[in-house]
């Protein structure tokens, strides 16, 4: 890969935060602030999405998909970057289950995300410069608050669908708790109602291997030319194995050696899982900011849907009329099946209309993400069955 | 042949005198007592079969609970609202006056509490049908004289050490119970060996020899 078209060099960092290739972009200015949970109000502001499908005459067939933390908007074309398939090319795109021949998706970066929507690797217009820590702390409800604005500007009322995995699934389970009468159905996927403490745990470690790599130098490495590669190489290597299980790991690797036959009683990565796991790191900075990284995390650690609700989850959904499905992984102990349980206890405490699946896998977290054959079923048929009450008909 | 069709089908074979064996009859027989267009809960719903057949002859708000994850994901793939659940843990998680109906079709009996299951059923519902086998019905009484083992029928084909049913009652028995707890028997029927319909004016002690199941449909007494 080239270097020009790698984001984590200083120089082009900004350049796709602010002018994201492949996307469209809406920016909002002076006039439309974006009111965070801070108190802080982020004025102007743009986010980048991409739309797959066609909006229906009587816009209601628009299905907004939310990401999960190193997600963006191009879940299915060619990344810009990576030029790898979009992340979710299985679950999205014509005939497949969220269908682009049958609903018009939508699928946005989230704000402090660092394709194409503000966030710390965008020039602050005060300085000129990137934001670095200069930038708002961000929460899951001020993400959705944006994708309400980026789904006002395309004059869309209701969402026939709102769905996402992990991080995306909590931006699912917010919209249906903010707007609950511009969501006609919901998928929170592999997710929760609050990051455990367990979770918060992990996202310190990678916060803190990034901010004690010497290049990282406070948050502005972007204009001090620099670049904390290897602290958020850990910082992803560390994350990834919480997205896999051991026994895919065992499966995928074992204590096979790579390529010897015999260890080199060295610190060399002997192990496969060691090469894979460095891989990974490496692979993941040329694709993303580490500040952006620091803030999402932050994000997700903040999210606490219950407590937003005078600590009663039901009060969430209190009256909702959304329909749900729940899915979760048998192997996913990031975000375990019991999480998604509560999602669902809430939901019958309010009489909603919600369908839950567990699905036996040893993939892990990522399963969401991966060819579940069951998963598609599932998504393909509840849509069906939604798509049949909201009138939507069948495929043309 | 479309749904509304099949039901009919059925239901007039089961009403007719040649009578069915194939399918689960005691669903149509359930069906029938859903007033159209009302919010229905089906505790251990299964593979869906009735919640498909309510929401498409009688267009009710259908949601279910089934304990097998293959049952409910089969189900959530086709479009039903359906979550994985314990009749005997789950109920409680639902509010009050929640649904129109709840029902328990042939799951009674494989509970660990039975009766707790029926409380929370006309708790969340205003009415609650329950369907279950009569263990009192004659070729299960003959068995156990005659040959002093434990019952297997064709319906209950499962041997004692591996059945999942713990809790067998007789038609008598389920009426007492309804009448300790308070609960008004607003219909019952009960079906013989090839699924037709006992007379009505048939007294209890012979549906509860020639039932080999029985559907109730309860409600709350004033």
């Amino acid at each position: 890969m080239a270097e020009a078209n790698l984001i984590s060099t200083p120089k082009e960092a900004p350049r796709e935060a602010d002018e994201p290739r492949d996307s469209l972009v809406v920016r909002f200015g002076a006039d439309q602030p974006l009111k965070l949970d801070s108190g802080v109000e982020l004025s102007p502001f743009q986010i980048a999405y991409k739309t797959y499908g066609r909006l229906n005459a009587d816009r209601s067939n628009a299905v907004l998909i939310c990401h999960a933390l190193t997600g963006d908007q191009h879940v299915a074309s060619v990344h810009p970057v990576t030029k790898k398939n979009g992340w979710w090319d299985t679950m999205v795109g014509p005939g497949k289950p969220i269908d682009t021949e049958r609903y018009f998706v939508i699928c946005s970066n989230v704000v402090s995300g660092c394709m194409g929507s503000s966030g710390p690797s965008s020039t602050d217009p005060k300085t000129g410069k990137p934001y670095g820590l200069d930038f708002p702390v961000i929460t899951i409800r001020d993400m959705v608050r944006a994708q309400a604005m980026l789904v006002d500007h395309l004059g869309i009322d209701t969402l026939f669908a709102v769905a996402g995995g992990s991080m995306g699934g909590m931006q699912v389970l917010q919209w249906a708790a903010s707007y609950p009468e511009r969501v006609f159905c919901a998928l929170p996927l592999a997710c929760a109602t609050r990051h455990s403490a367990q979770n918060i745990a992990f996202h310190e470690v990678g916060r803190q291997a990034v901010m004690a790599d010497p290049e990282w130098r406070g948050g502005r490495y972007l204009t001090e030319g620099s670049n904390p590669r290897r602290g958020l190489a850990v910082a992803r290597m560390g994350a990834h194995i919480t997205y896999m299980s051991d026994a895919a790991l065992h499966r995928k690797f074992g204590r096979k050696l790579q390529d010897r036959n015999n260890p080199t009683f060295s610190f060399d990565a002997d192990f496969e899982v060691e090469s894979y796991l460095r891989y990974q790191g490496s692979s993941f900075v040329e694709r993303f900011d580490a500040n952006s990284y620091l803030y999402l995390t932050r994000a997700m650690d903040y999210f606490d849907l219950a407590a937003e609700h005078g600590g009663v989850l039901a009060n969430a959904f209190k009256g909702t009329q959304t329909r749900f499905c729940v899915v979760s992984f048998t192997s996913d102990w990031l975000f375990p099946t019991s999480e998604s349980r509560e999602i669902v206890h809430a939901l019958n405490a309010t009489s909603a209309r919600v369908s839950f699946a567990e699905i036996v896998t040893d993939k892990g977290h990522d399963a969401f993400l991966l060819d579940e054959p069951e998963l598609f079923a599932i998504v393909r048929g509840f849509l069906d069955g939604a798509a049949k009450a909201r009138g939507l008909g069948v495929k043309e | 042949m479309n749904m509304q069709t099949r039901l009919y089908r059925e239901l007039a074979a089961v009403n007719g005198s040649r009578g069915t064996t194939n399918g689960r009859v005691d669903l149509l027989v359930v069906a029938q007592m859903v007033e159209p267009g009302s919010r229905v809960l089906d505790v251990g719903c299964g593979d869906g079969e009735l919640l498909k057949i309510l929401t498409e002859t009688k267009n009710v708000d259908g949601r279910g609970i089934e304990i097998s994850r293959e049952g409910v994901n089969f189900c959530v793939a086709k479009g039903l609202a359906v979550i994985q659940g314990d009749a005997d843990t789950d109920l409680v998680d639902y509010p009050d006056d929640a649904f129109d109906y709840v029902i328990l079709s042939q799951t009674l009996q494989a509970t660990w509490q039975p009766r707790i299951v029926l409380e929370h059923m006309l708790r969340i519902g205003e009415r609650a049908i329950v369907s279950f086998p009569n263990f009192g019905h004659w070729k299960i009484r003959l068995m156990l004289l005659l040959f002093g083992r434990m019952p297997r029928t064709a319906n209950l084909p499962e041997t004692w050490y591996n059945t999942q049913n713990i809790h067998f009652c007789t038609i008598r028995d389920f009426r007492d119970l309804c009448h300790e707890l308070g609960i008004k028997i607003e219909t019952a029927v009960a079906l013989d060996a090839w699924g037709r319909k006992l007379r009505l004016n048939f007294p209890w002690w012979v549906w509860n020899l020639f039932g080999e199941q029985a559907v109730f449909r309860l409600s709350r007494r004033r």
